[in-house]
């Protein structure tokens, strides 16, 4: 299991980075932390001919909030973001996220742009991305141009980034600063930390009277690509997120599941169990938010 | 093509020239000849291959040697003291017996020395957590449990 | 019978030998050893589980960059014998290249060597094969079947082993047992996969005309496999053990490997390496254990006790044979387990198909074959509503009954089962646990408690070998070890065998310690090669507490003896004046004179006159080969034979909560009772324990080399295999009791194995005393999540 040859470029700045990925083609893959496209090469199931090294690049690091956003830079490591305060405080979702990706020693060099620029459907950070509707700014050499997430996740493996382009950042929408946040992620997998079979996410936001004015989901595993579910959100907005309401709710996603069978669980499985999974993601949130409003 | 490698490993400074397809695990056992770091899967499963980079746990086989130019490399081998003497934490796993053929366990110590590295006082849930990405097939990890509780009451002590 | 036996070294919490070079990255293993002017060995490997071999085309790779040669599959069975089959099956040809045909996805078809694993990897990838796929099978009953394409054109069938043993008055049992229940167990084709994959190194020297072998090895008769193979004198293969394997727990057999880069060695005059990737190991290594599928029935009384059993076992051993029959052969030596059954009814079959082959996996057959018979307890506990210990308590061989002969012709050496399974129940605080399983369940949780006891047979003189074959006699499988005093009375051990694990060198050391009354730390215990070495079988079958540390316990007691006398004689008394006492030898009553061991290793080495009369060697050392305790004898025609001499035992209880929506099981608490005879080293015998357990724990839960109809292995990654983390094993807690077994030097017996013997049948025991309330049941492993998950929904 060993790579097959490619040359190696390490730019420290993002206009290098474009015209190296200009100058290549479809041979070039950016690496970033590595962990999925690493795996990838030593199985030679891809082989780029160029390898553009962004880890030096230091616009393309760091989290930072403005008033209407937070950028989380792509090349941030994902347990920085973890240890984050500000990913804590304003995007909980993905700060709950941050334990469930991989294990220590990836997550220590594997990034946040990484995830997303993968386009793995069971990646954390797409459920995250997703549930919270993120905005990814993309560069490249004729220019910058900025997309939203689901229009940007196609399907499994596959994203709308062309070949020529670098996942600059993603913007997240701070959460509600008026109310009761709490995040929630749930996951089954087959070993903790390892791939997840099903993944959801829920972040609520309470007011002081219990109610729920703030609702961003996400469910994963049990379509193409993770989705958000809306009618959900819809459906409980302004409840008191009652046990049978959020039983009855978490049901509507029934129609849109796609699911297919494979060694671990079968489509069956993953049918019946990610609304039940959603749903107790929405149950554990609220009632950490009603104990924190106690 | 071969390319131009600088990078401290163990406290000392390295230079190579390798091809970039090498893998920082490779390097270490090939051209530098530390040994003590292991190959498991060769695609980050298994976390035999752990290192510490700046001080921080990561999988050595997930990392091109050419991408640590510049960084510290800490295999097993610079866990000891300045001596030459064992460091406390391989001396704790020796004590519980943390391991039985040896293969995983220089990737357990790096995983248990990060944790400790952060935390004095750790919770089972937490030894259990930073050892998680290191798979052992012979221990059933109670002993490298006990191995870092053991390590970090020790280093409480000091 | 308890041990109360005073000792110094023996039973003591002393630090392992070997841990010092683990910890500190000094460990030996063989992808450590780099020998000059090396190269490096990448397989092409069969996309298909079935097809001709019509040409194979490696023009374009060898003219890559550091590409040295490149071996197809008949030049090299031209120059070499087909690899051994364990039981008669002559039509089943193996080499380690395929010929004509591939027989499974992953067989290995070309090798390529170059100077560095990545070239050969770059050249592998532009051999050009064309295949014409063939017929195939990978479900095994279908492969029993008569219009199945055999896997081996020349063996005519799938069907390489079919026996059905009758021990006992089978029919007469069934016919006046009041009640009999049937049922089917499946146990999921998974092993042991140690973090360390396989590897070899070969060098042929052209000066002393010897194969030096370093290798991942645990395998017995190894070396005579490679001369065989390599129709070379056996005196010219040198294995070398003193190199660390990392983990094996049997499946470290690499023969084909070997042979393959012993003769491109012998070809090129340079030293080979393979090392097998994660990818090569998953799928064409020597990797994949049982897949066995069990049809039960057991005839039983209003009270529980069990009359009589019939087991069919039915074993898919893929296209490779090896050894992988002999795993139906093992389990004959505790078919009954703990209890005493009257009689039994074995149906073995081994079958083949077009899967990766199946190689030795802890337990050697017997962990599948336990999870068949616990089950078998359980359900009659269910059937009658008693309690699974009940049912158990009165099964159990009684204390007072051992020596004990089970039907199939083993006698048990010693145990006290009702005391150990009494020590489980107290450990894990049974009454505790069931006041929390009841009221987890009142809560609507899904729990349960499980139990199994497993015998452990141990010190193994491979009787299943005639058993299974009757072409192979033997009867012996010795374990030696040499001690050498030197003249300064420093004294070193050497064994004959690698050692993965199981703390060989610590073994020895304290052995030897306990016998010569002299610091363990101080003796030197080196893994000698097989030129060398004295006759050996390697560490399985539970095996090296008996036999090595029976063989270093004899060659200390010959060095003792000689002790004395050369003592004796320099205090210038007789043998009955002296005691021999933390490494001197004293006078008795003439105000403590003695003579150092120090003195004496001079006296023998270099005082020649000083020796007493009749003492004719100088130097001071022994050798002592070890028979195998109650070994020497065939089995009889109806099958029954002595198989192992010494009988572990081990109660495992555990509780299990199972996430109603999910299906995820966690083991919230376990806890094992187990009894190994006299304990060598406490911290070694915890770690086997519940490590073996853990092993277990996987293979109940998680593990399983799954197939698709379309004969491609779906899990042949570690993302895909999914091994048990930190995560996923509970903190075991270990009881010990011991009853020493009369047959060894210490009363000690075999360890190894237990844990992985006990635990899955535990975990299915648990899961299903869960699933019970819920009316539903699962005897499938893995039980994994969805699968019990599934079986909760079909009964809401």
């Amino acid at each position: 299991m060993k790579a097959a040859t490619f040359e190696y470029v390490r730019p420290t700045h993002i206009d290098e980075v474009v015209s190296e990925l200009a100058r290549a083609g479809t041979d070039a893959r950016i690496i970033a932390g590595g962990q999925s496209l690493v795996p990838m090469m030593a199985m030679r199931l891809v082989r780029p001919e160029l390898l553009v090294d962004i880890n030096h690049v230091s616009e393309l690091t760091g989290i930072g909030k403005n008033n209407d956003s937070v950028c989380v830079r792509a090349a941030t490591r994902q347990a920085d973001a973890g240890r984050s305060e500000i990913i804590a405080r304003v995007v909980p979702m993905l700060a709950a996220a941050v334990p469930f990706i991989g294990h220590n020693q990836t997550r220590n060099r594997g990034t946040i742009g990484g995830s997303l620029a993968h386009g793995d459907p069971t990646a954390e950070v797409l459920l995250v991305a997703m549930a919270l509707g993120v905005t990814l700014d993309l560069r490249s050499e004729k220019g910058e141009r900025s997309v939203n997430i689901k229009d940007f996740a196609v399907a499994p493996m596959e994203t709308v980034m062309e070949e020529d382009e670098c996942l600059v950042a993603a913007r997240f929408q701070p959460a509600p600063t008026d109310l009761r946040v709490t995040a929630v992620v749930e996951e089954v997998a087959p070993r903790a930390g390892d791939y997840a079979i099903l993944s959801v996410s829920a972040e609520i936001g309470l007011d002081l009277g219990g109610f729920c004015r703030h609702l961003r989901l996400g469910v994963s595993g049990a379509t193409p690509v993770p989705f958000r579910p809306h009618m959900v959100e819809i459906a409980l907005a302004d409840s008191l997120l009652a046990d049978d309401e959020v039983d009855d709710a978490v049901h509507l996603i029934d129609p849109v599941l796609d699911p297919e069978s494979d060694v671990q669980a079968s489509a069956a499985y993953r049918r019946r169990v990610a609304p039940g999974l959603l749903g107790r993601a929405i149950r554990t949130a609220r009632d950490r938010a009603v104990v924190s409003l106690v | 093509m071969k390319r131009a490698v600088t990078l401290t490993i163990n406290g000392e400074a390295i230079s190579s020239e390798i091809e970039p397809r090498t893998t920082l695990v490779d390097f270490l056992r090939e051209d530098v000849m530390l040994t003590g770091t292991h190959v498991g899967c060769e695609h980050g499963v298994c976390g035999a291959c752990s290192v510490l980079l700046d001080g921080t746990p990561i999988r050595s086989c997930l990392l091109f040697a050419i991408q640590a130019e510049g960084h510290e490399v800490t295999t097993v081998e610079g866990l000891v003291e300045e001596d030459g003497s064992l460091g406390l934490l391989q001396d704790s796993f020796w004590e519980t017996h943390a391991m039985q053929c040896g293969y995983c366990t220089p990737g357990m110590l790096i995983a248990a020395y990060g944790l400790l590295a952060e935390s004095a006082d750790p919770t089972e849930a937490e030894i259990r957590e930073a050892i998680s990405g290191n798979l052992c097939r012979c221990t059933g990890y109670v002993q490298i449990v006990d191995a870092v509780r053991l390590a970090a009451a020790r280093m409480r002590q000091q | 019978m308890t041990d109360t036996t005073p000792r110094i070294y023996v039973s003591t919490k002393r630090r392992p030998k070997e841990d010092g070079r683990f910890v500190s990255g000094a460990g030996r293993f063989v992808a450590d050893i780099a020998r000059p002017g090396m190269l490096h060995v990448a397989l092409v490997t069969s996309p298909y589980p079935a097809a001709q071999i019509i040409n194979v085309d490696t023009s374009v790779a060898a003219a890559c960059p550091g590409v040295v040669t490149i071996l197809a599959g008949p030049e090299l069975a031209n120059a070499t014998a087909p690899l051994a089959n364990a039981v008669d099956t002559p039509g089943v040809k193996i080499f380690p290249l395929a010929q004509s045909t591939v027989r499974y996805v992953g067989e290995w078809v070309v090798a390529v060597a170059a100077e560095t694993r990545a070239m050969a990897e770059d050249a592998a990838e532009l051999v050009e094969i064309d295949y014409d796929p063939m017929p195939f099978v990978v479900d095994p009953t279908e492969a029993l079947g008569p219009s199945s394409p055999p896997v081996h054109s020349d063996h005519g069938n799938n069907i390489l082993y079919d026996r059905v043993f009758t021990w006992g008055p089978v029919t007469d049992d069934f016919t006046i047992s009041p009640h009999q229940l049937s049922f089917h167990v499946r146990w999921g084709r998974s092993a042991t996969v140690p973090i360390e994959t396989f590897g070899v190194i070969a060098e042929w020297g052209a000066g002393n005309q010897i194969l030096d072998v370093w290798a991942s090895i645990q395998m017995p008769s190894y070396p005579e496999q490679i001369a065989s193979s390599l129709k070379i004198p056996l005196n010219r293969v040198r294995v070398h053990y003193d190199v660390d394997v990392g983990g094996s727990y049997g499946v470290k057999r690499g023969i084909k490997h070997t042979i393959l880069v012993g003769y491109l060695a012998r070809k090129l005059s340079r030293p080979i390496r393979l090392i097998e990737d994660r990818l090569e190991n998953m799928t064409g290594g020597d990797m994949h254990g049982p897949d066995r599928r069990f049809d039960v029935s057991v005839a039983f009384d209003a009270q529980g006790v069990i009359r009589s059993l019939k087991l069919r076992a039915l074993e898919d051993v893929g296209a490779q044979t090896g050894r992988a029959p002999f795993q139906l052969g093992k389990p004959v030596s505790a078919i009954v387990g703990a209890y005493r059954i009257n009689s039994v009814e074995y149906h073995a079959t081994a079958v083949s198909t077009n899967k990766t082959g199946q190689t030795a996996v802890r337990g050697f057959g017997m962990s599948p074959t336990n999870v068949a018979l616990e089950m078998a307890v359980d359900k009659v506990a269910r059937y009658l509503s008693l309690s699974r210990l009940t049912v158990r308590r009165r099964n159990f061989i009684r204390a007072y009954e051992f020596p004990y002969r089970i039907p199939s012709g083993s006698e048990y050496d010693s145990g006290n089962y009702h005391t150990v399974l009494a020590k489980a129940r107290d450990l894990s605080n049974l009454d505790k646990l069931l006041a929390r399983r009841d009221a987890a369940r009142a809560l609507g949780y899904v729990a349960g408690i499980g139990l199994a006891t497993c015998l452990e047979p141990g010190g193994g003189n491979s009787a299943f070998e005639p058993l299974l074959n009757p072409k192979n006699e033997t009867t012996t499988w010795p374990e030696s070890c040499a001690i050498k005093v030197d003249r300064t009375g420093r004294v070193t051990a050497t064994i004959a065998t690698s050692s993965s694990g199981q703390g060989h060198q610590t073994l020895v050391a304290t052995i030897i310690g306990e016998e010569l009354e002299i610091d363990p730390d101080q003796i030197q215990v080196l893994h000698s090669d097989t030129l060398s070495a004295l006759p050996g079988n390697t560490p399985v079958a539970s095996r090296m507490a008996i036999m090595l540390g029976g063989a270093a316990a004899g060659a200390a007691r010959k060095i003792r003896e000689r002790v004395i006398q050369i003592g004796a004689h320099n205090l210038g008394c007789g043998l009955d004046d002296v005691i021999y006492c933390n490494g001197r030898v004293v006078r008795v009553g003439y105000g403590g004179q003695f003579i150092t061991l120090d003195h004496i290793a001079l006296i023998a080495h270099r005082e020649f006159h000083n020796l007493p009369p009749g003492l004719s060697e100088p130097g001071l050392q022994a050798i002592h080969v070890e028979q195998v305790p109650q070994g020497g004898t065939l089995p009889k025609s109806d099958g029954r034979v002595q198989m192992y001499p010494c009988y572990s035992f081990a109660a495992h209880m555990v509780y299990a909560e199972i996430d109603r929506l999910t299906g995820k099981v966690s083991l919230e608490d376990y806890s094992i009772a187990h009894d190994c005879g006299t304990v060598i080293n406490p911290d070694i015998v915890r770690g086997m324990v519940i490590g073996g357990a853990a092993h277990g724990i996987g293979a109940a839960l998680y593990e399983e080399f799954v197939y698709n109809s379309a004969g491609q292995l779906l899990s042949g990654t570690f993302v895909d295999y999914v091994m048990p983390s930190a995560h996923e094993v509970p903190y075991i807690r270990v009881a010990e009791h011991c009853t020493p077994s009369p047959l060894t030097s210490h009363g000690q017996k075999g360890v190894g194995e237990g844990g992985y013997l006990g635990a899955p049948a535990a975990v299915m025991s648990a899961v299903n005393d869960a699933l019970n309330p819920f009316g539903v049941e699962c005897l499938e492993l893995p039980l994994r999540a969805s699968k019990l998950a599934d079986l909760l929904a079909e009964a809401e």
